[in-house]
């Protein structure tokens, strides 16, 4: 009995285990290094932006004014179609400039 | 195996004082990439399947950096090679007994191919060649400019195996009317108002270049998923913008494709350099394309202390868009004086190519090592570099520095 569930096991199962077509991985979840500085606007801006990516893209943009990250939530929509209303991109805007902005120290500067 | 403690790592990274870290407060268990370069400096060294440690870009969608040390050689190992992708999610699971390429469109036979298709019915081919993400270095821009904040990590070099693209174009039979060939991936975006991922090829650029394969090998072994399994496009000599990962869909248009990443994305200037005048737009802009001239020192590495009165041994790449390394040069005087370097084996016109070169520094001090490379065209690099607002295709003279004590 012990032979016959032996040799079924090896029918059975090796043939899989040889010829296995299927390649499969498992990601990460996002880093802690991406977290965005607390402040008024950063869950809003946590909840939005993390729609499609993590927020490891933010924090090592260039530093930028309103007006520069207005820009960047604005190509968001347009380009992307990021579900992000009016009142919306001015709250992000606002918190990516006083959490990211250029009075904040630079962290990456060219070599 | 015993899971070393954080301190382990930074140890083993030379970051045993924890005033190296500033005032952060990490995580247990993050571990950061360590260098004298800013822009790499506090990065976190991740471990992703089938890859070695590399440095995170990005992890939705996962974005991987390789460390210098690897281009002191001509191939890249698999498990090192940079990863890039645009949206996510990506693929984490493909089987291949019912992965199926498709190509249709504007053909005569529509075909579904397998990978024992692929693998059987169609002639092999091989190419050594460079794949670097036109952004490569994006993050040495001055002044700075949006996107993925790269340093020089977004390159490599592998050997592709599979069957020439032209190949299958011909066994499906391509119409006249057919202008442009799509190339679609398993990667799709979190929304559907998201543009997928989709790049294209004028028809006749295909079916006259041989060197354009459709892959299922990188350095003998199939793709890791992150680099494309089951299949990839590989375009030598040109950026990686057009060699479309994780491949599932080849579509011939009647019309140039109007995607969002050929329309809007991945242009540059419509001049000689791809560049403009740091700070200002172009008022016009075409597909970015061929690889320009680069060369690197990877060994040893930025900031190195070494002993006087020894020779150092320098190493490292160059590379081009595939009229192949004429001539690589070092100079130790801020590039006054140049020297010509011994190059390593010739592996074709759209690989790495080796150099390397003894160094006997005169006295102690510090010193900044250049270097450049020409290709067979004459092409070279340049001491300014070369700005334009999506910060493609940067290809300044590298430099290191190196105390002799």
């Amino acid at each position: 009995m012990k032979r016959v569930i032996v040799l079924s096991f090896l029918i059975l199962v090796i043939p899989f285990a040889v010829f296995s077509v299927e390649k499969k991985i498992q990601l990460p979840p996002d880093h802690p290094f991406g977290k965005l500085t607390a402040g008024p606007g950063s869950e809003l801006t946590e909840k939005k932006c993390g729609l499609c990516h993590s927020t490891d893209y933010i924090v090592r943009q260039p530093r930028g004014d309103f007006k520069r990250w207005q820009g960047v939530v604005t190509k968001m929509i347009k380009v992307y179609a990021a579900p992000i209303d009016e009142q919306e991109v001015r709250t992000i805007a606002d918190y990516l400039a006083s959490a990211y902005g250029t009075a904040a120290a630079e962290t990456t500067k060219p070599k | 195996m015993a899971t070393p403690s954080r301190r382990t790592f930074l140890n083993a990274l030379g970051l045993s004082g924890v005033c190296a870290l500033g005032d952060r407060i990490l995580p247990p268990m993050m571990r950061l990439f360590a260098a004298e370069d800013p822009l790499l400096s506090g990065r976190p060294l991740v471990r992703y399947p089938e890859k070695t440690d590399l440095i995170l870009l990005t992890s939705r969608p996962p974005q991987l950096e390789t460390p210098m040390r690897y281009f002191d050689r001509a191939i890249t190992p698999n498990e090192a090679f940079f990863v890039r992708y645009h949206v996510s999610p990506v693929p984490t699971r493909v089987d291949l007994d019912t992965w199926r390429l498709k190509v249709g469109g504007s053909v005569e036979t529509p075909l579904e191919l397998s990978m024992d298709d692929l693998k059987t019915k169609f002639e092999r081919a091989t190419v050594t060649a460079v794949a670097q993400c036109s952004g490569n270095s994006r993050g040495r821009f001055s002044p700075r400019v949006n996107g993925g904040q790269w340093a020089d990590g977004a390159m490599g070099c592998a050997e592709w195996s599979g069957v020439r693209l032209r190949d299958v174009l011909n066994k499906a039979g391509v119409r006249k009317e057919a202008v442009e060939v799509l190339f679609n991936g398993l990667d799709k975006p979190a929304f559907p108002s998201v543009p997928d991922f989709m790049k294209s090829l004028d028809v006749s650029r295909i079916l006259d270049d041989p060197n354009i394969l459709i892959a299922f090998q990188m350095n003998g072994e199939s793709l890791p998923m992150l680099n494309g399994f089951p299949a990839r496009i590989v375009v030598p000599g040109w950026f990686a913008d057009h060699w479309v990962k994780n491949m599932s869909e080849i579509t011939l248009l009647d019309k140039p494709n109007d995607n969002f990443w050929t329309r809007a994305a991945y242009r540059i200037p419509d001049n000689t350099c791809g560049c403009v005048e740091p700070g200002t737009s172009p008022s016009r802009t075409v597909p970015i394309n061929r690889l320009k001239v680069r060369s690197f020192i990877a060994m040893p590495a930025n900031d190195a202390r070494v002993p006087i009165g020894h020779a150092v041994q320098l190493k490292g790449i160059a590379f081009d868009g595939g009229s192949g390394i004429s001539e690589v040069q070092i100079s130790d005087d801020a590039g006054n004086r140049w020297r010509r370097v011994a190059l390593g084996k010739d592996r074709g016109p759209f690989a790495f190519r080796e150099w390397s070169a003894d160094w006997t520094p005169p006295r102690a001090g510090d010193y900044r090592i250049l270097v450049r490379a020409f290709n067979t065209l004459g092409e070279s690099q340049s001491a300014t570099p070369l700005w334009n607002p999506a910060g493609y295709q940067r290809n300044v003279i590298e430099q290191i520095e190196i105390h002799v004590v």
